[in-house]
């Protein structure tokens, strides 16, 4: 059954913009994605807004409907109230280019910085190792990443607090999680985690867990964790001294 | 430029584009946190009069006879050092000074208080409600500047884990208090066995408080989530995974067990004072 919703559209660019009322008819099963296209084919044919595989994979239609920042492609319509105007603006943690487009390039050039992947020496002759399926199912949560930053939009420490220069944010808190906590990386990523990475700014709001698309467990799977390995490195009196008189095998 | 200047300028206190009630969470979680503090304080201050008085309100003998003769403690006040009721460990010591009030309480509650304070979930929990740093999520703070808990003071809530071996202490307390709940004592010094609605509520603080420190992350980390390959430790990988299972309601149990322990209070207190009878199920 059709009927009309007003979509509250953030239009402007770096120097500044607005909101823009658009009223438009939808059909059942639509998605936010499918009405930003429909006003942009019908009513505001110059608004930017970046998309690409329309399933929820690519990260790239990342804004924030009534406030919360989500994937647009995966927000049905018959999830939000259509009595009232739907806001849509872009990600607030990015400088904007234009509409509902941003510039996340902040996050690749943090990726840099990261250590990477350094496996032990390989098991086998023919350069390969062996790992048991239990060891990498931790990790393997965090590589269900899409990287759409949803996250990084919602922590406050870089929303609000702008601490883009001391703080990586929870996506790469998942992504060194996903290193450090790996079988055969030998790495040690924890002194860069508690100074360079700020680790230490993130105070526990889950908001990026509850923002996940993916439904990975940042908080409590990615980042507590990594803060404990912090605590054992920097601020565990007892764990130096065990680390000190403990039998080496 | 600098990075932070291309961005969009900081909200206001408030300031979101969120229809919903996104005031609601922090706001119970704000009254539920008051709500505990000021009756734990008020119950630990009563061990004042109690000490004067030598009549303990924080303990329930009963009476002795048919449906009498309990033996419960309530969780603020255990251990029972320097006490005034059957399970006090020693008396307050001729030193201690006149001028400075003592109630047994005081020697315990910061344990526990400490345990709650630097866990996880309540850090998460009361930034949001009490700081409003943020009060919720993608809604504008009230605050510009932000240290989290990389500098002092928030930084010594990296002791969490230190709290949390005091707190397995108290588990093992408060389950023998428990089981000391079970027995009860006739006219005649004899102990009975039993169950009344008292032992119930002890033993289901115990059990709630041993679900909610059972799943706290540190434990969780020191148990086998610092191992890489936790194939080569399979006890410390199936404690992990006991503990994860735990871990995932944290929340729930952090609230279950702060009510019920509250509520234990409460109930030995009001059979304390007469004001109400415990129901003895049965006693052999």
């Amino acid at each position: 059954m059709n009927k009309t919703v007003t979509f509250r559209i953030w239009r402007g660019d770096a120097t500044g913009g607005k909101f823009v009322d658009y009223t438009t008819e939808i059909t059942e099963g639509l998605v936010v994605l499918d009405v930003i296209h429909k006003i942009q084919a019908t009513q505001a044919n110059d608004l930017a807004v970046r998309w690409n595989c329309k399933a929820g994979k690519c990260g790239s239609c990342s804004a924030e409907v009534n406030g919360m920042p989500k994937l647009m492609c995966m927000t049905r319509m018959d999830t939000l109230d259509t009595s009232k105007p739907i806001t849509v603006e872009p990600m607030r943690a990015f400088p904007s280019i234009r509409d509902l487009a941003t510039d996340v390039s902040w996050n690749f050039r943090v990726k840099t910085k990261i250590k990477k992947f350094n496996p032990r020496k390989p098991d086998c002759e023919d350069g390969t190792w062996r790992m048991q399926q239990q060891d990498v199912d931790r990790v393997q949560e965090f590589r269900k990443c899409i990287e759409c930053f949803l996250c990084q939009d919602v922590c406050h420490v870089l929303r609000d607090h702008h601490k883009h220069d001391e703080f990586i944010g929870p996506r790469f808190l998942v992504y060194t999680a996903a290193l450090e906590m790996h079988p055969l990386d030998t790495e040690n990523r924890l002194a860069e985690l508690k100074q360079a990475q700020g680790i230490g700014f993130c105070n526990i709001t889950k908001c990026c867990t509850k923002g996940c698309p993916e439904h990975i467990t940042i908080t409590d799977n990615a980042i507590i964790p990594l803060k404990e390995r912090v605590v054992d490195e920097y601020y565990d009196p007892l764990g130096w001294l065990w680390k000190k008189i403990r039998p080496q095998g | 430029m600098a990075y932070a200047d291309t961005l969009p300028p900081q909200r206001k206190f408030g300031q979101t584009t969120r229809p919903d009630s996104w005031w609601l969470q922090p706001l119970v979680v704000f009254l539920g946190f008051s709500a505990f503090i000021v009756y734990s304080t008020w119950a630990a201050f009563q061990g004042l009069h109690d000490m004067k008085t030598g009549m303990p309100s924080y303990w329930y003998g009963g009476l002795h006879g048919e449906n009498g003769g309990a033996n419960y403690l309530s969780p603020f006040y255990s251990p029972e050092f320097w006490g005034v009721s059957p399970h006090a460990i020693g008396k307050l010591p001729a030193w201690w000074p006149t001028w400075a009030p003592f109630s047994p309480a005081f020697l315990i509650l910061w344990i526990p208080a400490g345990f709650r304070f630097t866990c996880y979930y309540y850090r998460g929990a009361y930034y949001k409600a009490f700081w409003a740093d943020p009060i919720n999520c993608a809604v504008g703070e009230p605050r510009k500047s932000f240290l989290g808990e990389r500098s002092f003071p928030l930084i010594l809530q990296n002791v969490h884990r230190y709290f949390f071996y005091l707190a397995v202490l108290f588990i093992v307390l408060l389950s023998y208090d428990a089981w000391l709940g079970m027995w009860f004592t006739d006219l005649t010094g004899k102990e009975h066995f039993g169950i009344g609605v008292g032992t119930v509520v002890m033993i289901l603080n115990a059990v709630f408080l041993a679900m909610y420190t059972f799943g706290c992350h540190s434990l969780r980390h020191l148990i086998g989530g610092y191992l890489d390959t936790k194939s080569k430790a399979p006890t410390c990988a199936k404690a992990h995974s006991c503990v994860s299972c735990l871990n995932t309601r944290h929340m729930m149990w952090a609230w279950i067990s702060l009510f019920w322990v509250g509520f234990t209070d409460v109930y030995v207190r009001l059979c304390a004072t007469g004001h109400l009878n415990d129901f003895v199920f049965f006693k052999f």
